[in-house]
């Protein structure tokens, strides 16, 4: 590699006193760092969305933080213009929950991938979703280790063979949504890196919640992993595959709507004819429910098992929190702690003092 | 309560230890103690000593919990070697204990608790109050529990059980009158911990008033005693602190010093979880505490705050200094400010997790991967943690460096009166916040004089800026694989680190000392008392105690230089002279032990004595 290398310094905003409301553009979100993911990646469809959308969520770049962890995905911080932190493997969600408790100001994203956030950060993610810190986490999930060049991920299929596993994985994958979800998600949702429109709805829906969002992105790893959401893309599968989830909206797929999920009368969802059925059994979307059972149940609708493959926002359930007006109030706290507030506390309850002669005196 | 009749003889220095079960209440006891003999002005030292299971069995010598006090009219710097008189509460507390004792001390024993099952649970086949063993101790055998039990006798609401839990009130006040310690001041701490529970404060008054009337009437104890108000010790306001207090209180010094907000991110381990609970206690400081998932979440939400502007801060001990390598090294690469307390505790692994040791020096000099230099400060007295904190902070935030402060167990536990500090005497610490220079260019590794990039905080149009783990290119920042910027960088890195100003090690020296004593850390009230008693002796001798360990003071090479003979002790297999051999080269003497226990001035006066 060139001794030039990508550049982490500041590309100038152009206009650091605006005057007049300031109008965000892309561009105010491109750094000028050479994106260095592999021709053809999912990354880059990603990484354009997220700089198309943000200007219209209107918090300026300086105002922005994007925290990654280690793995392909990791480098997406790089490229962003605005305050950026490459951590370390698996401990984005760490960083960046001290960064959010700090700067409750700030507008903090995660990007990890699947190795990163639920193999060897799996614990801080799941921490991160329990306690909603107000985070927006991007999950990159291609099913395998790129940077580290085509190991089985956590959620590679069973079987998958790969340079770890020349017999095939013998393990069950992670279901990120399910995950997310058992871990009290307030916020989950699932979209594809190449769907131009459905990835800026999820990251609109996901800046609106005010507690920690999930999105995971399937993302195509052409040199390690390719094709392995093609049925969810591709023209002539994505119809039968693809199941749309849309709040209020019955949950039907395929070519005119002709797929639907039902309940059965045990409770457990299942894909009907909608000839067969009818409309009016359809399961109505509900993302809204406290309860996340329904939200559950859709997550484990999916192609792995053969079946289709629901995206969409799961679970859009914001907790009623205190933390906000807490931070606020330690914020005040600390705003008026006064030199001499410092020698009361110095002094404590019990103190006693001694002359010059050196007798004591109780207080 | 008036002084009685008998006789007071006033005394220099005293060491009581109280020991008992861990159910019993000793350490609360010793706390009490502590306050009224604060109060009267003398100097004092204290050393906790607990077990690590919360509730081993009882009457057990795995059980056994104690306190011991050091209080006297002169300057003191340890809590003291041989107690002058053991409070033993149950057999199995005089078993863990007596071989404390010299020849002459005073042990008041509970004598209802020495009964067959209990001397049998204490490994004792004869009761030692009975067969002969003791006789080279004077040994008052006093039915506590029946006193306090008629103390409490007839009380309304106040139950057996009230009743059977006072009864460390009843040493407390027995203790109190032995030593001519007025009261009032743990009489007020009970009211204050009482107050939600009448029946309990009743009790607790109760026998704490029981046990001073028992010393006045008793004609088992003729004689009380009596340490006169410290006269050489400065004048001011005190109070007493042990290290943990004062760690908490230097941490929220240097948020206000600095107007930075201080975030500590920590997981519970012992001894460290204690700072936690201080600091989580100061919301009226701004002090936000956070309890992490794990040790290494712990470190990265301090560094993450960092990146925010705060002051970031985690605590830890033995193996959570392990887990939190990796963050630390990060912090050292991406150059920014944040604290790492370690509260050193024996290990290795879980080794013993109640018990002290100096052996974490080398880890934090050298365990990370990578060359990754950080600032090591450590704390020489409880007191002194609040100094050493406020140092850590100048040094992380100054030279924008994670710094690793070592206090340890004994230090975390231990008390002893503290000068309080005048506020507005002490250092301001500018935080030198990057400010938007309008240029349109940022450089965040850039350096200044100090070697030192700009800590460029979010919210500052014009300063977004990108840093990772990755090495960077000086100044830009940006990603770099360049052979010749990472030994470049790998340099600026160490001559920033060996640059930092600490001031110069200090030697209390005789004219014509050939022996110089040399701590670090802990060892340092410990040291003083041995090099006084030689003195006392007619002995010369030199003694000097780092507090800066990376980098050293400037003039330590001079320093042990001129010495024909230098010893290094410490509580450890001997890190420090590992690393004052390879630095300068030099024939140093060691004296390492590896017990879970602060070095005893009698052992360092042997070393000495030896020496000479
Ligand atoms: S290895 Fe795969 S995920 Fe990584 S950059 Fe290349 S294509 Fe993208």
């Amino acid at each position: 590699m060139s001794a030039s290398g990508t550049n982490g310094a500041a590309k100038t905003n152009g206009t650091a006193e605006p005057s007049g409301p300031r109008v965000l553009t892309k561009a105010d979100f491109q750094s000028d760092a050479e994106t260095r993911w592999c021709p053809g990646c999912g990354d880059y469809a990603v990484l354009a969305a997220v700089q198309g959308f943000l200007p219209e969520v209107g918090v300026p770049p300086e105002r922005t933080v994007f925290v990654s962890g280690i793995g392909c995905a990791g480098r997406f911080s790089y490229y962003m213009n605005t305050y950026g932190v490459h951590g370390i493997h698996g401990r984005a969600p760490a960083l960046a929950s001290g960064l959010a408790a700090a700067r409750p100001d700030l507008s903090v994203w995660v990007v990890s991938g699947d190795g990163d956030a639920l193999s060897i950060g799996g614990n801080h993610l799941i921490h991160a979703l329990r306690r909603d810190v107000p985070l927006k986490i991007l999950l990159f999930n291609n099913r395998i280790y790129g940077l580290t060049k085509g190991q089985v991920s956590p959620t590679s299929e069973r079987g998958k063979v790969t340079k770890s596993t020349p017999f095939g994985s013998p393990d069950e994958p992670f279901n990120p949504v399910a995950l997310a979800l058992g871990a009290g998600a307030t916020f989950v949702a699932r979209t594809i890196d190449r769907d131009k429109h459905h990835l800026p709805a999820m990251l609109r829906a996901a800046v609106a919640h005010p507690g920690a969002a999930l999105i995971e992105i399937y993302q195509n790893c052409p040199v390690y992993n390719d094709g392995a959401f093609d049925a969810l893309t591709e023209k002539d599968t994505r119809d039968d595959a693809l199941v749309m989830l849309e709040h209020g909206q019955p949950i039907r797929f395929g070519a005119d709507g002709k797929h639907g999920i039902v309940r059965r009368a045990d409770g457990d969802l299942e894909v009907a004819e909608v000839a067969d059925v009818g409309e009016n059994a359809l399961l109505v979307h509900d993302a809204h429910r406290t309860d996340p059972s329904l939200a559950f149940a859709l997550s484990q609708i999916g192609e792995l098992d053969g079946g289709a493959t629901p995206i969409g926002i799961f679970r859009q359930s914001p907790r009623a929190s205190d933390a906000a007006a807490r931070t606020a109030e330690l914020s005040a706290a600390r705003a008026s702690f006064t030199a001499a507030d410092l020698a009361k506390l110095l002094h404590g309850s019990n103190t006693w003092s001694v002359g010059a002669s050196g007798a004591g005196a109780e207080r | 309560m008036s002084s009685a009749a008998k006789p007071i003889e006033e005394l220099e220095r005293v060491i009581v230890r109280f020991a008992g079960d861990s159910g019993d209440g000793m350490q609360l006891v010793g706390g009490r103690f502590t306050d009224v003999t604060a109060v009267l002005g003398n100097d004092l030292a204290t050393l906790p000593n607990f077990p690590a299971e919360i509730r081993a069995p009882a009457g057990t010598l795995a059980g056994v919990s104690s306190f011991q006090i050091h209080f006297a009219s002169r300057e003191i710097l340890t809590p003291g070697d041989a107690p002058n008189v053991l409070v033993a509460m149950n057999p199995a507390a005089l078993k863990a204990n007596v071989s404390a004792l010299e020849r002459g001390a005073t042990i008041i024993a509970n004598e209802d608790a020495f009964t067959t099952r209990n001397l049998a649970k204490a490994g004792y086949e004869t009761n030692p109050l009975e067969d002969g063993s003791l006789e080279a101790h004077v040994v008052r055998r006093i039915p506590m529990t029946t006193l306090t039990a008629r103390a409490v006798e007839g009380m309304a609401e106040v139950s057996t059980r009230d009743g059977m839990r006072a009864k460390n009130m009843f040493a407390l006040g027995l203790l109190c009158w032995l030593y001519d310690r007025p009261t009032a001041v743990a009489e007020s701490w009970l009211d204050k911990k009482f107050a939600a529970n009448k029946p309990a404060l009743e009790a607790n008054l109760a026998a704490l008033r029981a046990g001073w009337a028992f010393g006045e009437t008793t004609e088992l104890i003729d004689h009380r005693y009596t340490v006169a108000t410290a006269h050489d010790v400065a004048p001011g306001i005190y109070r007493t602190v042990n290290g943990t207090t004062a760690t908490a209180l230097g941490l929220v010094a240097a948020s206000e010093r600095s107007g930075l907000s201080l975030v500590l991110a920590s997981y519970p381990i012992t001894p460290a979880s204690e700072l936690l609970h201080e600091l989580a206690r100061h919301r009226s400081a701004g002090v936000r505490t956070i309890q992490a998932e794990d040790e290494i979440a712990a470190a990265g939400m301090a560094l993450g705050a960092a990146f925010g502007g705060a002051l970031g801060v985690t605590a830890t001990s033995g193996p959570g200094m392990d887990l939190k390598a990796e963050t630390i090294g990060l912090a050292v690469m991406l150059e920014l400010p944040m604290i790492v307390i370690d509260v050193q505790r024996a290990g290795p692994s879980t080794g013993m997790p109640t018990k002290t040791e100096q052996s974490d020096l080398l880890m934090a000099m050298y365990g990370r991967h990578g060359e990754s230099p950080l600032p090591i400060v450590c704390a020489t007295t409880p007191s002194q943690c609040f100094d050493a904190a406020l140092e850590a902070a100048r040094i992380a935030i100054r030279y924008r460096t994670p710094v690793i402060l070592l206090t340890d167990l004994f230090l975390a536990n231990s008390s002893e009166p503290w000068l309080i500090p005048d506020v507005t005497k002490l250092p301001a610490i500018d935080p030198q916040l990057a400010r938007a220079n309008g240029s349109g260019t940022f450089a965040p590794y850039a350096r200044n004089a100090d070697q030192a990039r700009p800590w460029a905080i979010p919210g500052i149009p014009g300063l977004e800026h990108r840093i990772g783990g990755i090495e960077k290119s000086q100044p830009s920042g940006g990603i770099s694989y360049d052979p010749e910027n990472h030994q470049l960088m790998t340099n600026q890195r160490k001559a920033k680190v060996a640059g930092i100003e600490v001031a110069a090690l200090e030697v209390d020296a005789d004219p014509d000392a050939e022996l110089l004593v040399i701590g670090w850390g802990s060892s340092y009230g410990t040291l003083r008392t041995a090099v006084r008693r030689i003195r006392e002796g007619g002995g010369a001798i030199a003694h000097a105690q780092f507090r800066n360990l990376n980098p050293l003071p400037a003039n330590t090479g001079e320093i042990l230089r001129a010495y024909p003979r230098v010893l290094v002790a410490e509580m450890n297999d001997g890190q420090l002279v590992k690393l004052l051999r390879s630095e300068f080269l030099l024939d140093l003497e060691s004296y390492a032990v590896t017990q879970g226990r602060p070095l005893l001035a009698a052992e360092m006066e042997r070393e000495m004595l030896s020496r000479l």
